[in-house]
């Protein structure tokens, strides 16, 4: 079977399996196993979802949400690329950070909200903050994995051709480690906007954490579903804009068919 | 190991190469030396010695990779000190195409740092991808090459910066032996195409003989140069010389003086 063939299957598959899962839903709460109280059924879902976006009444909290997501996510990933680096040339210093890395997201970054607060207010700042806090790590252990695997002849090559540090990291190491960056982007984007709405919740005044926990309060399922299905729609289509660059990179190199 | 009366291409005088031990502990590691040699402008000069004796480690003093603990090296007049000189080609045993660039932009890369006008760079990369038999290749990505094309990647990529020296580290090592033969033709023809002189490191004793005019034989370690075997082959030539009766017993001599080398690199080992 050819990969487009294989690809194309997949797709199906996949497609099969939500399908299935959003009928089992559909039945559950036509049966009313599931009552209206606890979940509006899947096809109710999707017409609030229309009509509020066409109300446009969440144009704000989206707007808000995805561009601290964003602002995070850029935040890590170019914080994370430029730390990496240092920190690759220092192996002491790795060495020391190695536990702050792996017990990094044992930690609940969440936790700090109150001090956040008094800090930074309910404005942007805190989300922002807690969502870079989320991303940045995975960004980091992501690009030394990568640059551990640069192959030492293209160090070399990097001699030979006489490059600058500036243009051995731009020519070289950082394209060499893409694949692994963008591993690490994608983990990256996740958490940044895991952070963003889960710190919505609990310090902002607006975005769409803060119109989630505003329907639930109010037991506006009409309101709160439409919005999480949003946010993992938002989320499936960011990561899997992202699968497709790193598939395109992998093929390219040969590491992947 | 001088002789011609013009000034050798490069000069190695009392060359030593000392590691440092190693920072868990351990002794320092005597790899190379003290040795002296010359190439002669033009030549193709291989050197073959047994595994570890400190051939890779010559070839990176060489090319400017690695600074040598004592002694001196020139090129062209002037020291090597720890910086690749200009007028030095280099191509590594390892597989060195950028994956991520065509086969061109891979080229390319040799003549970042000339500046040249865009259409004075697209005649010279046209005119090594032609000489190197992969303008139809231009546009692919070296993961759709062999492992025998993207080797002449990595020597186009050499070739393009017009090196008056092209250093290559056993270049065939990863490939089959018909293939080897093939690019062994390949690289006697850019040699006298280009008038470079070559120096090649391999550990293929009928390779060093089918293309050389000189070939040093190395000891164990710490390597030293135990002889220099002149082949006397004429400058036209290809794979036809190992029909040639003069074939056998040179690569025959080589391995004479080698047998015992190599078995005391073994016990070394």
């Amino acid at each position: 079977m050819s990969g487009k063939w294989r690809a194309g299957w997949l797709a199906l598959y996949r497609l099969l399996v939500l399908a299935a899962g959003l009928a089992v839903l559909e039945v559950l709460c036509a049966a009313d196993i599931i009552d209206r109280l606890t979940m509006q059924p899947p096809h109710q879902i999707a017409i609030d979802l229309v009509h509020l976006i066409a109300s446009g009444g969440l144009t704000r909290p989206i707007l808000r949400t995805m561009s601290n997501a964003v602002i995070a996510s850029v935040m890590a990933l170019g914080a994370g690329i430029v730390l990496a680096s240092i920190i690759h040339r220092i192996p002491p210093l790795r060495q020391a950070l190695d536990l702050v890395f792996s017990t990094w997201y044992a930690v609940p970054v969440l936790a700090f909200y109150p001090l956040f607060i008094v800090l930074f207010g309910l404005g942007n700042l805190p989300q922002i903050l807690i969502g870079f806090m989320q991303g940045v790590v995975a960004v980091i252990v992501s690009m030394l994995d990568g640059l551990d695997r640069v192959p030492r002849v293209l160090r070399k090559l990097a001699r030979t051709q006489k490059m600058t540090p500036l243009e051995t990291a731009l020519l070289i190491t950082l394209p060499a480690a893409a694949p692994w960056i963008l591993t690490g982007a994608k983990l990256a984007i996740m958490f940044s906007i895991i952070g963003v709405v889960a710190s919505e919740f609990l310090m902002a005044r607006d975005g769409l954490g803060f119109e989630i926990s505003y329907a639930y309060n109010n037991f506006d399922n009409a309101r709160m579903y439409p919005l999480i299905v949003l946010v993992i729609a938002f989320s499936v289509l960011v990561n899997s804009l992202l699968f497709r660059w790193e598939t395109h990179l992998l093929r390219q190199r040969g590491l992947k068919p | 190991m001088t002789g011609a009366a013009a000034p050798p291409l490069v000069s190695l005088r009392n060359v030593t190469k000392i590691f440092p031990p190693p920072a868990g502990g351990g002794n320092p590691v005597h790899a190379l030396g003290p040795l002296d040699l010359d190439l002669q402008t033009g030549e193709f000069f291989a050197v073959v010695g047994p595994s570890g004796c400190g051939k890779s480690t010559l070839f990176e003093l060489i090319a400017g990779l690695a600074q040598a603990t004592a002694g001196t090296i020139t090129f062209e007049g002037k020291p090597i000190a720890g910086n690749v000189p200009d007028g030095i080609g280099v191509v590594f045993q390892e597989d060195s195409c950028l994956p991520w660039r065509t086969v061109r932009a891979n080229i390319e890369l040799g003549l970042r740092k000339r500046r040249l006008p865009r259409a004075e760079q697209n005649t010279k990369v046209d005119r090594v991808l032609d000489l190197m038999n992969l303008t139809e290749f231009a546009r692919h990505y070296p993961a759709q090459l062999s492992g025998g094309m993207r080797q002449r990647v990595c020597i186009a990529r050499t070739l393009v910066m017009e090196p008056r020296l092209i250093l290559l580290d056993e270049p065939f090592a990863a490939l089959d032996q018909q293939t080897r033969l093939l690019m062994g033709e390949e690289v006697l023809r850019l040699w006298r195409a280009t008038g470079a002189t070559v120096f090649l490191i391999t550990h293929a004793l009928d390779e060093a003989a089918m293309l050389s005019d000189r070939i040093a034989v190395m000891s164990a370690r710490p390597g030293h140069i135990l002889e220099v075997v002149e082949t006397g082959w004429p400058r036209e030539r290809d794979s036809g010389i190992l029909e040639d009766d003069r074939f056998g017993p040179t690569a025959a001599r080589l391995w004479r003086l080698l047998r015992g080398e190599t078995m005391r690199a073994a016990d070394v080992r």
